[in-house]
């Protein structure tokens, strides 16, 4: 049992990114949850306007009514309402331009870094003309391209996101490319595509994974950004981004309208990061 | 002379680089649905006015000519003329471009100071709670982006105890006597201390939202490489002659552990850089990124591009400047 002692520092790693873990998958299904059922969660309409209710502060507050549990904006809409339908936009685009950029960034990538030479040399080069991009402003541009929405938010995130899994998963390709077992597979009689699909992809694929979980981090963000800025969905949608811009405005007379999207957002895009943070450690060869 | 043989490669690679900028920005922007032209005439205009007036910029050729043209222009130094404000472009972007470089300047400072602190409290605490405390204060910082830190501090510090102001980037009321428009550098030399202390007001949240990533990525990379240097023979040299552990850090083993990650701190420059454009507008920040974004909102093409152009020139050189820095630096490279 000498052993067991040797790793007991690591144990204590584990264990503080095993917690890491359970609480940030647990935040997201939450959320995930309560985006599925938002009509059934949310209390009220989130789209009801009533001047008269504009500006109520949440519950413990004197001049709260009852049923605006977090309060309302300067429409009268009711804050945790937004929050709860605006969780489906977030979410929505977390997965779906998530899912999508990493599909073509990794494909990329691997091709890039297994088959070198000419494909590498394009695929680089076009890497470095989108580093040389100001991520913002080009995800501003694309909007304006595109006009505003969900496909379009969704669009303009793989278009400027993909070089993040491109990157990185070119550089694991070649250091894979480069090991023996990827010669011996050859010597053994594997072509070249076979080779990177069943022998590079399987090793590069925990990298994968944790860039996707940063990515979707990203996406939410991404999104707020564009709807802080005004060219997200229409502006009555409820998105945390256009609550956010909103409560931007007014934060010295409803703090509320502000506060509560934003620890929403915040919680979630800490909870991916941690997510992609935790299973990174869990992939790791030398802590495992 | 293989550092000029690098130095060639670099400097050829960056030209496409920019080259390729140019084009992808040029032709994306003409996607954009809505006539720039129609938008700054009155309501009343007719089409012969709108066609006129696409004439004198140029709107009304050939999308290859239009390219053909401006690229001429670029290269002798005139980018082309505003349509919003008529005024020519390169004017307008260097007129902003210096609160801009203030503003990340500042932020790399703060970054800096802020992850070399973090880092050498946690090599001196190492293995204790300390350190551990600052892991976990590293990994919120890391986790969550600019534009969110800039959030949380106008709640802290603009409306929970209000001490920073939370937009502009000076006081309007205030006289500036300003010939350049490196405010905060210029009230430096000016002796105006009242000035600065205003403008370092106004900048500091918007700073400190764009240092807290860097300081983090500066914290993490300056510890790990502080604790490998902490293990190598010569600094166990220092410890056996008496010196204590805070010297050890402060005067043998700081100076090994720098370099890695110095050039590190060159790329995650130019995504701060990159991150000023929302920061700037989350703080009406009047700078380049802030601009921009008018310029996006108006269709004002010419803008769009001279600005597209700057940052790109703005995150080549940067990198540009590290790599060959990195290569003077590292005698492995340079007699590679």
């Amino acid at each position: 049992m000498a052993e067991a002692k040797a790793i007991d520092g690591r144990s204590l790693v584990r264990r503080r990114a095993g917690l890491r873990l359970w609480l940030s998958a647990s935040w997201l299904g939450l959320l995930c949850l309560v985006a599925l059922f938002a009509p059934w969660i949310a209390p009220k309409d989130p789209l009801a306007q009533d001047l008269f209710l504009g500006r109520l502060p949440p519950f413990w507050m004197p001049g709260a009514e009852p049923g605006y549990l977090l309060g309302t904006d300067s429409l009268g809409r009711d804050v945790l309402s937004r929050i709860v339908h605006g969780a489906r936009v977030a979410l929505a685009v977390a997965l779906i331009a998530g899912t999508i950029t990493c599909l073509i960034g990794a494909t990329l990538g691997l091709l890039a870094g297994f088959l070198r030479g000419w494909v590498d040399m394009i695929i680089s080069r076009m890497i470095d003309i989108w580093m040389a991009f100001p991520p913002v402003l080009f995800s501003i541009l694309l909007i304006a391209v595109l006009g505003p929405g969900l496909v379009s938010i969704i669009i303009a995130i793989v278009v400027i996101d993909w070089t993040r899994f491109a990157r990185v998963v070119r550089a694991e390709a070649m250091a894979q490319g480069a090991m023996d077992y990827v010669a011996s597979a050859r010597v053994a009689g594997r072509g070249r595509p076979g080779t990177m699909v069943r022998e590079i992809l399987p090793n590069v694929l925990p990298t994968i994974v944790v860039l996707l979980t940063l990515e979707m981090g990203i996406a939410v963000i991404v999104e707020a950004i564009l709807s802080f800025v005004n060219l997200s969905i229409s502006t009555d949608d409820p998105t945390w981004g256009g609550m956010i811009s909103e409560g931007r405005t007014s934060v010295h007379q409803a703090w509320w309208v502000l506060v509560f999207p934003l620890v929403t957002l915040f919680l979630t895009v800490l909870a991916f990061s941690q997510l992609g943070e935790g299973l990174k450690d869990r992939f790791d060869p030398v802590l495992r | 002379m293989p550092f000029l043989r690098i130095l060639f490669v670099r400097l050829l690679t960056t030209a496409i680089t920019l080259a390729g900028v140019a084009v992808i920005v040029f032709f994306v922007i003409r996607v954009v649905p809505g006539n720039p032209i129609a938008m700054m005439l009155p309501p009343g205009a007719t089409e012969e006015d709108i066609a006129r007036l696409s004439a004198l910029y140029g709107l009304d050729k050939p999308m290859i000519t239009q390219f053909g043209i401006w690229i001429a222009g670029v290269m002798q130094g005139d980018f082309g003329t505003s349509i919003t404000t008529r005024q020519p472009v390169l004017n307008l972007v260097l007129g902003r471009l210096p609160a801009t470089l203030e503003l990340s300047i500042m932020a790399l400072v703060m970054a800096m100071i802020l992850g070399g602190a973090a880092a050498l409290t946690g090599t001196r605490f190492r293995g204790g709670r300390t350190e551990g405390a600052i892991d976990v204060a590293n990994g919120m910082a890391l986790s969550v982006p600019d534009f969110l830190w800039g959030l949380v501090l106008i709640l802290l510090f603009g409306v929970l105890m209000p001490v920073f102001h939370i937009s502009g980037r000076v006081t309007p009321s205030l006289d500036l006597p300003f010939t350049t428009n490196f405010y905060l550098f210029e009230s430096l030399i000016r002796l105006r201390f009242d000035l600065w202390a205003d403008l370092v007001a106004h900048m500091f949240m918007p700073a400190l939202a764009l240092a807290i990533p860097l300081a983090a990525i500066i914290g993490q990379l300056l510890k790990q490489s502080l604790k490998e240097t902490m293990n190598l023979d010569y600094v166990t040299l220092a410890r056996t002659k008496g010196y204590g552990e805070t010297r050890v850090i402060l005067r043998e083993a700081l100076r090994n552990a720098a370099l890695p990650t110095l050039t590190l701190v060159g790329v995650q420059f130019t995504f701060l850089i990159g991150g000023t454009v929302i920061i700037e507008r989350l703080f009406s920040y009047e700078g380049l990124g802030n601009m921009a974004i008018d310029a996006v909102i108006n269709r004002d093409l010419p803008l769009i591009q001279g600005i597209v152009i700057l940052f790109a020139v703005i995150f080549t050189g940067v990198n540009l400047i590290v790599d060959l820095l990195y290569t003077v630096l590292n005698p492995r490279l340079r007699h590679g």
